[in-house]
């Protein structure tokens, strides 16, 4: 181990413990979700830093160097430096991996790891030999790579005569075939989020359902190496959309909740048989449905239809305005038994963080 | 030593002969080639390959790697001031590039062993850094490693509270003792006769003299007797500290008096490695198939941008304009006093004294003496220099001013004390409750508070009595404090002690 490997695991776990002791803030500020990169998520964290006594920004004025006349600003975007050392002036932001911030949430929650259900578990195999190592048996040697690297440390080193072409290798050189592990595809999830998008759910509640969306994403992509995403909308009537449509669409107009769930129901069918796949519904709305005749559809459909093939059914009520809230409570008297439906209120941003853990509390 | 390849053993040889030929005068420098992942490496530790465990270091490991990784940096060189220097070398850069670096290392090799500011630093850093690593890890050991970080991480966030020119300063052994203290000096009296004595001597101009004395007396029982830049020091001398926790302090600060010298002079350092890199490089090393590549690389150290001094750039181009300038003999009363522009461009007394001078200021100068004497009215015309400011009306950073003395001020503004603000201790005994009264030498620039609140707390932690700091916002008397609970931030009328270190506050506008 080299000698930074401790100081960065250290300043890593220093890491690690901010943002613990900060999840709270980070989730409810929602600045991470903007920021989130295919693997990474860049977190700022300006606390880190050791404070000294510094200039502060009054400190707009320097020197600086090139063409112009008193008056005209400076060209682009100006960064204010002045000679000497400059420190501390932008703010720390650490790279933290998806991975491990979903590590971060499940300790802080305390959430149970997920069983997969179905036998496709992970399986390691045994691949073929493919792999290159630098040690191993004289039986497996790899003669040409080996040749390889004697040839590239004698030119390097100036001991190699192109008049007397003996190549001899040293230990270092050795290089050996291996086995090179593979792992068999194991069990996969996919997620349904529908949202209701009428007029009464306001951009707040969006931004809601946006947040508590990418920490759900975070806790089941680290649970599930192979995870689909699908987002449906609905209004009066219900529509498969992409990402950013999901989050920026605003429609209005009458809910009628059970034209999502019919979506969702066919997606499940045609994509997602129970028997290969992990499935979890997520519907956000307001609580407000058209008619009573209408939940009462609802209730049927995932009593009968969506139930048996989903590993469980989430409904997030964000509070609004307008929202009566009444789904909730018909929801929650219908499956009053079932540990399937797990249902929660979110009254404002302070309240993802408890809707998370009623989610995905149970370890299903 | 090292582990050049053939090749690049036997460039150093010819970089080498080539500067010392120029009269340049080094320690023997070690060169070693890395890649740049230990490179990185390193340079997170300063340069030295043994620290101290801290988190710091990773921290900084981490965001050189991010950025090399992204494309955004790249470390050139990396020379380190001891006896025998040492330097790294990038595996992958090209040949020409590794010449460069050679040739610009020598140029700081010289410059750490014969500028003034550097004399006193320690030369055997190497081994110094590695004890200090020892001892630290020892500490841990026995103390636990949480709480040695702990109080490392507060020693950092005072460490720059030295003063820069205290390895120059004679300090006076032991305390006097009072027999040995000159003799109390007597209230003076002009020599009259009696009848006279009322008028020649009158009683309130004795009655004053007898307040300075008393004044002066009241000074000396004061502790400390004079205003000390510092901080650290005092705190190491005067803080209820255990035994480890002194010995981590004094480390620290020497390791932060170790690199003082190369914060004060970062312009007039990579001036002169540039200064020596393309002389070598332009006159000797290069061959003609290298020529784009090094005017690609030498371009690149030089750019400048809008808002910010290139330290290579402004260093280089002022050695050469002195160089010039005694070749031709442009100083002195007579050149001085000439007021013709063209005769002045056309001025020439073939001194050629230039060589010699640029040795001589490499030696003596710092970056603010170095500012200071040598930017002159033509130099900032020529580099097109000017100063810029926050207009708040556009919310865009322009051009204020070209005059060339607005220039220099506010260069000397922003490298006084390597860019640190000022802060003296002025009484350890405020209240006289044992309170630490420190005073931050306002000079027109506003500390951030929120930084300084929480150093307060920091330095509360090591003096374990409640702390102060006086300073100013846009003129006006700020109290911060800190007395272990809570921090406050209070309006008061400047202090007598702050006056005499600051000066008085700025009349209203």
């Amino acid at each position: 181990m080299r000698r930074i490997d401790q100081d960065h695991t250290r300043f890593r776990d220093i890491v690690r413990g901010r943002i613990k002791q900060d999840l709270r803030k980070y989730v409810t500020s929602g600045e991470m979700v903007g920021k989130q990169g295919k693997r990474y998520v860049s977190i700022p964290l300006p606390q880190i830093q050791l404070p000294r006594f510094r200039y502060g920004s009054n400190k707009k004025s320097g020197v600086g160097q090139g063409e112009g006349e008193p008056g005209q600003p400076m060209d682009g975007e100006a960064q204010p430096g002045q000679a000497g050392e400059e420190e501390g002036k932008h703010v720390l932001e650490v790279d933290v991996s998806l991975e491990e911030l979903a590590r971060i949430l499940g300790e802080e929650l305390e959430l149970p790891n997920i069983q997969p259900k179905g036998k496709r578990t992970l399986r390691t195999l045994a691949g073929k030999f493919t792999g290159i190592a630098r040690s191993g048996p004289q039986s497996l040697r790899h003669f040409k790579r080996t040749f390889k690297e004697a040839l590239k440390r004698q030119i390097a080193s100036g001991t190699y005569d192109p008049e007397d072409p003996r190549v001899i290798p040293i230990r270092d050189d050795l290089r050996f075939r291996s086995l090179a592990r593979r792992e068999q595809p194991q069990a996969s999830a996919a997620i349904v989020y529908m949202m209701d998008v009428s007029g009464s759910m306001g951009r707040e509640q969006k931004e809601i359902v946006r947040m508590e969306a990418f920490w759900i994403d975070t806790w089941l992509r680290h649970q599930y190496r192979n995870l689909e995403v699908n987002y449906i909308v609905h209004d009066a009537a219900a529509h498969v959309v992409d990402q950013h449509t999901f989050f920026h669409l605003r429609e209005s107009g009458g809910t009628k909740i059970s034209s999502a769930y019919e979506l969702c129901l066919k997606l499940i069918d045609e994509k997602y048989p129970a028997s290969e796949w992990n499935v979890y519904p997520f519907h956000f709305s307001d609580g407000d449905n058209w008619s009573s005749r209408d939940t009462e559809r609802c209730v049927e459909l995932l009593r009968d239809s969506i139930l048996p093939g989903v590993n469980q059914f989430c409904y997030g009520q964000v509070k609004s305005a307008y929202g009566s809230g009444q789904f909730k409570k018909d929801l929650d008297q219908a499956f009053r038994s079932d540990e399937r439906v797990v249902t929660s209120d979110i009254l404002d941003r302070e309240g993802i963080l408890p809707s998370i853990k009623a989610f995905l509390g149970k370890g299903r | 030593m090292g582990n050049l390849t053939p090749e690049l053993a036997q460039m150093r040889d010819e970089v080498r002969a080539l500067a010392r030929g120029y009269g340049l005068d080094f320690y023997e420098v070690l060169f070693e080639l890395v890649d740049y992942d230990e490179l990185n490496m390193v340079a997170a530790y300063g340069g030295f390959p043994t620290r101290y465990p801290h988190w710091r270091f990773g921290m900084e490991y981490e965001q050189l790697s991010k950025s090399y990784t992204y494309g955004l940096s790249k470390i050139y060189e990396l020379v380190i001031n001891n006896d025998p220097c040492y330097a790294y070398l990038m595996r992958s850069n090209s040949m020409t590039e590794q010449k460069l670096v050679m040739a610009h290392v020598y140029g700081h090799c010289d410059f750490f062993k014969n500028n003034l500011w550097f004399a006193k630093t320690p030369r055997k850093m190497m081994d110094m850094m590695a004890n200090h690593a020892t001892r630290i890890r020892a500490y841990m050991d026995r103390h636990g490693t949480e709480r040695v970080e702990n109080f490392i991480d507060t020693v950092h966030s005072l460490d720059n509270l030295i003063d820069p020119h205290a390895p120059f300063i004679k300090r006076e052994g032991r305390p006097r003792r009072e027999e040995e203290a000159p003799a109390q000096s007597p209230v003076f009296k002009i020599a009259a006769k009696d009848y006279m004595d009322r008028y020649i001597n009158p009683p309130a101009y004795l009655e004053r003299q007898r307040q300075s004395i008393r004044e002066e007396q009241e000074q000396e029982r004061r502790h400390p007797a004079r205003p000390l830049r510092d901080v650290l020091k005092f705190l190491l001398d005067h803080a209820p500290l255990q035994l480890w926790e002194q010995d981590v302090l004094s480390m620290l600060r020497e390791e932060a008096y170790y690199f003082a010298p190369q914060a004060m002079t970062k312009i007039m350092n990579e001036g002169w490695a540039v200064f020596w890199h393309s002389q070598l490089m332009t006159r000797h090393l290069l061959e003609a198939s290298e020529v784009v590549n090094y005017a690609d690389t030498h371009s690149g150290t030089l750019a400048t941008s809008p808002g910010q001094i290139n330290p290579y750039k402004m260093g280089v181009e002022l050695f050469r304009d002195i160089e010039d300038r005694w070749n031709r003999g442009c100083f002195g009363p007579e050149y001085d006093k000439c007021e013709d522009a063209d005769e002045k461009r056309r001025w020439n007394r073939n001194l050629g004294l230039g060589r010699e001078k640029v040795f001589q200021v490499r030696r003596i100068y710092n970056d603010v003496s170095f500012i200071d004497e040598f930017v002159t009215a033509e130099f900032a015309e020529a580099q097109r220099l000017y100063v810029y400011g926050y207009n708040p009306a556009t919310g865009r950073y322009e051009i204020v001013d070209r005059d060339w003395r607005k220039v220099k001020e506010q260069l000397l503004t922003a490298l006084t004390n390597f860019g640190q603000p000022i802060v003296y201790v002025v009484d350890a005994n405020h209240k006289n409750r044992g309170e630490l009264y420190l005073v931050h030498d306002w000079g027109g620039v506003d500390l951030e508070f929120d930084a300084a609140l929480k150093t307060l707390e920091h330095v509360q932690k090591m003096w374990k009595r409640p702390v102060h700091l006086e300073t100013r916002e846009g003129g006006k008397g700020r109290l911060l404090s800190y007395d272990g609970q809570e921090t406050s931030v209070k309006e008061i009328t400047p202090s007598k002690d702050a006056m005499q270190v600051v000066g008085p506050a700025a009349p209203k506008e």
